[in-house]
């Protein structure tokens, strides 16, 4: 009892609890002030959520260093497992280790993964067949945009799991540049997750992931804390960008170049890049929802009060929001999958015992796809009734983003061609991840082909499209890493068997989910809707989806299942299993608490793999430290 | 090394990564600020609502005082000037705080109310989220006062001083943009 209240986690809970509580009496204390009615739901409990967020961080103690920083007071930075209680313990609390930070960050993301998986589960259940089964409409709704949106948020959360953990390590840098606030970032995902979750029970919300408004601003009572929880992570994708891109310009061991950086610490350049500026947008325009529901300030209001139109003022509109929004979440499909391609160019080269095709070519790709990235964001309005003058522009844009993808694929071939491969478990889901990515990559530019996407827009294929694109991209890469590292985490070795099993269910049973979505959207499924006509002939198809997504869903409570029992009890791994040049598997495993005892200087190319006599890092000789 | 040149190699270490980090902060702020930007002119296009002038004027003003009392504080400790940095760092809050109430007493009590169509949101979404930040850096100004009160700055070491500098100017810069976007681009609609 005395442990768990000392745990950060529970404390940020109760404290959530209770700010959320003050919150809205507070504001219903106001109101009164100012003589109007004490309740109305909306405002009450927008600022008890901003007010319960809040204290979440204060009482997990996020803040508490800083707050001593006010009063002027020095605070020494501590290291290792808190003293006096378990060290598990510290994973459930505030610690600023980027090796913690970075587990930290995975488990919530599977976490979420799984609470979104759920949902996904029900709903295709009920989408089996026509008709309503056992969901009504709201009900639907509400469940796949909670899916989207925490799908999106785990993902997030996995992304920057994967960069805390590994640039530091792969950069040799002690830490990252700032472990506060790097704490705090990981932090403030927790209390905007909740916001999300709750959404769900005060009302629900049906406006898909994306919130558009006229519907966001007429939608349930769950939207408000939809968007401010989304508004939360993507305060965290900001904090964690500044990190990131400070860590890796600044603290590179001495003969690290750029162009001797792992693909890896590239790929994280890059999404930071995007989310350090692009993440604003989102939550802007998240906020300009919750003011316009709040205060009534009509950014997306077409309709005029007549006091307004005694200003003359022009009215509101709603492609504004879809602008800013897209202006953020296109690029912000490269934030998923910059990190899981990295992913992909960094393993290649170890289980094919060959130098990586192009290095320079594949660096330069991530960065040439984040800043191309930021000029297609309109290719998600061909329908929205945008100006058509922006269409063309938006259409060649979209396709000059096939080069840089491109190079990345000639680069994976051409590093697998003729090589010494071996397939363990991480192998082949890097495999996988190419096959599959090939599929959402090729189903892509038909979208973003004018003439094409008027047909495909909102429907299925979409679906089929994005899930494509995020699962070559992002999750079957995050798995692979998940499987190359858990040596390195753990100190132990994951069952072989359990995780090819993994493999061999998830990888067909994605293909048939990803060509019947595609399949049924051709012939007429409409996204987001409940029901359909079974005149379209699409029953089996969704039957397939369904299915697929179950075994899905099943193989990935196989690894969970892997995972931790292999954690506990599974045979201690050797310090280098896959061979690998990389620093971090140069020293014990798991990693130690101050990572490298002694400082390593780079000498040569990371992925020099079968060059007879190539050194990637030298250790300083023990002792020339301190 | 001896320890002490160690802990000062470590503190400008630091220092450069903290300056970095925080130019960081201020181009992700520069993409929520000019997202607002935009909006402006995507709503309002060629077109303004009519606002008081000479408030608009004055308010500018100060902001603009604010940011060279706030330059001779910094230039003051780093001569380690202790009695005019203080003084100074004072009269910046002071001033800021006249701008908010220029903002929120005189500005937002005009003829305009933030659910009056474009015009309200746009000019309340603006101001609001500038204010906002001129509030923080309101606080962030005292918080440097007081830890200057209890001698925690020297000419060596004040980034705190420093870090809320800039953060100031910063806030002013965008006023500049905010301004003649508010109250002087665009032809009058009565
Ligand atoms: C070169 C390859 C790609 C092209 C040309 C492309 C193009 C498009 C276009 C035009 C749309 C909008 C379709 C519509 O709603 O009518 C779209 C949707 C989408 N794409 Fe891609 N895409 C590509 C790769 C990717 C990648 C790598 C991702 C990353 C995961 C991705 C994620 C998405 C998502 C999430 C949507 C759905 C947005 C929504 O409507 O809710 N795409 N894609
Ligand atoms: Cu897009």
């Amino acid at each position: 009892m005395r442990i768990l209240l000392s745990l950060g986690l529970v404390r940020g809970l109760i404290a959530q609890a209770a700010g959320t509580a003050f919150g809205m009496a507070l504001t219903m204390a106001i109101r009164v002030l100012l003589g109007l009615p004490a309740w109305n739901a909306e405002p009450v409990m927008v600022a008890g959520a901003l007010v319960g967020v809040i204290s979440f961080l204060v009482g997990v103690g996020a803040f508490t260093d800083w707050f001593k920083w006010v009063k002027g007071e020095e605070t020494p930075m501590r290291h290792g497992p808190p003293e006096g209680r378990p060290a598990w313990t510290r994973y459930l609390s505030v610690d600023y280790s980027h090796k913690v930070i970075g587990v930290q960050y995975v488990v919530t993301g599977i976490a979420l993964m799984l609470v979104a998986g759920l949902l996904a589960w029900i709903f295709r259940t009920e989408l089996t067949q026509p008709g309503l089964q056992f969901l009504d409409a709201p009900t639907f709704n509400t469940m796949i945009s909670a899916h989207g949106i925490v799908m999106i948020a785990a993902i997030l959360l996995g992304v920057s799991g994967m960069m805390n953990y590994l640039v530091p390590l792969m950069i040799g840098a002690s830490d990252m540049a700032f472990p506060r606030l790097n704490a705090l970032g990981y932090w403030v995902n927790v209390p905007g997750a909740i916001l999300v979750v709750a959404a769900m029970f005060v009302g629900g919300w049906n406006t898909g992931w994306t919130g558009y408004p006229p519907l966001s601003v007429q939608s349930p009572l769950g939207t408000p804390l939809f968007l401010l929880g989304v508004y939360f992570v993507g305060l965290s994708s900001i904090l964690g960008a500044i990190n990131i891109i400070v860590t890796i310009l600044r603290m590179r061991t001495p003969g690290m170049t750029l162009f001797r950086m792992p693909i890896f610490v590239w790929a994280s350049l890059a999404a930071s890049i995007i989310q350090l500026t692009g993440t604003q947008l989102i939550g802007l325009s998240f906020l300009m929802v919750v003011v316009e529901r709040v205060l009534g300030m009509g950014f997306f209001n077409p309709n005029l009060s007549p006091e307004a139109i005694a200003l003359g003022s022009p009215p509101g509109n709603v492609l504004l929001f879809q602008h800013l929004f897209w202006f953020y979440s296109h690029p912000a499909v490269y934030i998923f999958v910059l990190p899981g391609l990295g992913i992909i160019s960094e393993l290649l080269p170890v289980f094919a015992r060959k130098p990586l095709f192009g290095y320079r070519w594949v660096a330069l790709s991530s960065m040439a796809i984040a800043l191309v990235g930021f000029l297609v964001w309109a290719h998600h309005m061909f329908t929205a009734g945008m100006d058509p003058g922006l269409r063309v522009p938006m259409m060649y844009s979209t396709l000059l983003v096939a080069v840089p993808t491109g190079v990345k694929f000639f680069s994976w071939v051409a590093t697998v061609w003729q090589g010494k491969l071996s397939f363990p478990t991480p192998m082949l889901f890097v495999l996988g991840a190419i096959s599959v990515f090939l599929l959402g990559g090729l189903s892509g530019p038909p979208n973003g082909t004018v003439t094409t996407d008027l047909f495909l827009h909102d429907t299925y294929w979409i679906v089929g499209h994005f899930h494509a694109t995020m699962f070559g991209g992002f999750v079957f890469p995050f798995f692979a890493a998940i499987y190359y590292w858990f040596p390195k985490v753990t100190g132990r070795k994951y069952n072989e068997t359990l995780g090819k099993l993994h493999f061999w269910l998830m990888t067909p049973a994605f293909w048939v989910q990803t060509l019947a979505q595609m399949d049924v959207g051709l012939k007429g499924m409409r996204r987001r809707i409940v029901d359909y006509d079974p005149a379209l002939g699409i029953e089996t198809g969704h039957l397939l989806i369904t299915i697929a997504g179950f075994v899905i869903g099943l193989s990935i409570l196989v690894m969970l299942y892997n995972l931790v029992r292999s954690a506990r009890t599974g045979e201690v791994a050797e310090a280098n299993p896959w061979r690998s040049r990389s620093p971090e598997w140069q020293i014990p495993s798991p990693v130690p608490e101050h990572s490298y005892a002694r400082p390593f200087v780079v000498v040569g190319d990371p992925y020099d793999y079968g060059l007879p006599g190539s050194t990637y890092i030298q250790f300083a000789p023990s002792g020339a430290s301190e | 090394m001896s320890t002490i040149a160690s802990t000062m190699a470590d503190y400008r270490h630091q220092l450069r990564n903290n300056r970095l980090g925080l130019w960081l902060f201020f181009i992700s702020e520069a993409f929520l600020f000019g997202g607002l930007f935009v909006s402006r002119f995507y709503l309002w296009g060629n077109t303004r609502p009519e606002l008081d002038q000479t408030l608009g004027l004055t308010i500018t003003s100060i902001l603009l005082l604010s940011s060279f009392f706030m330059n001779r504080a910094e230039m003051a400790i780093a001569h380690d000037d202790r009695r005019t940095f203080l003084n100074s760092l004072l009269i910046t809050a002071a001033l800021g705080i006249l701008f908010l109430i220029g903002v929120v007493g005189f500005e937002w009590r005009g003829h305009i109310r933030p659910w009056d169509g474009a015009f309200g949101a746009v000019l309340f979404g603006m101001t609001g989220m500038h204010a906002l930040h001129v509030l923080s850096g309101v606080i962030f100004i005292l918080i440097v006062w007081n830890n200057g009160r209890k001698g925690h700055y020297s000419s060596e070491r004040h980034w705190g001083v420093e870090a809320c500098a800039i953060y100031w100017h910063y806030v002013d810069v965008i006023w500049v943009f905010f301004y003649p976007a508010l109250y002087l681009m665009g032809t009058v609609v009565r």
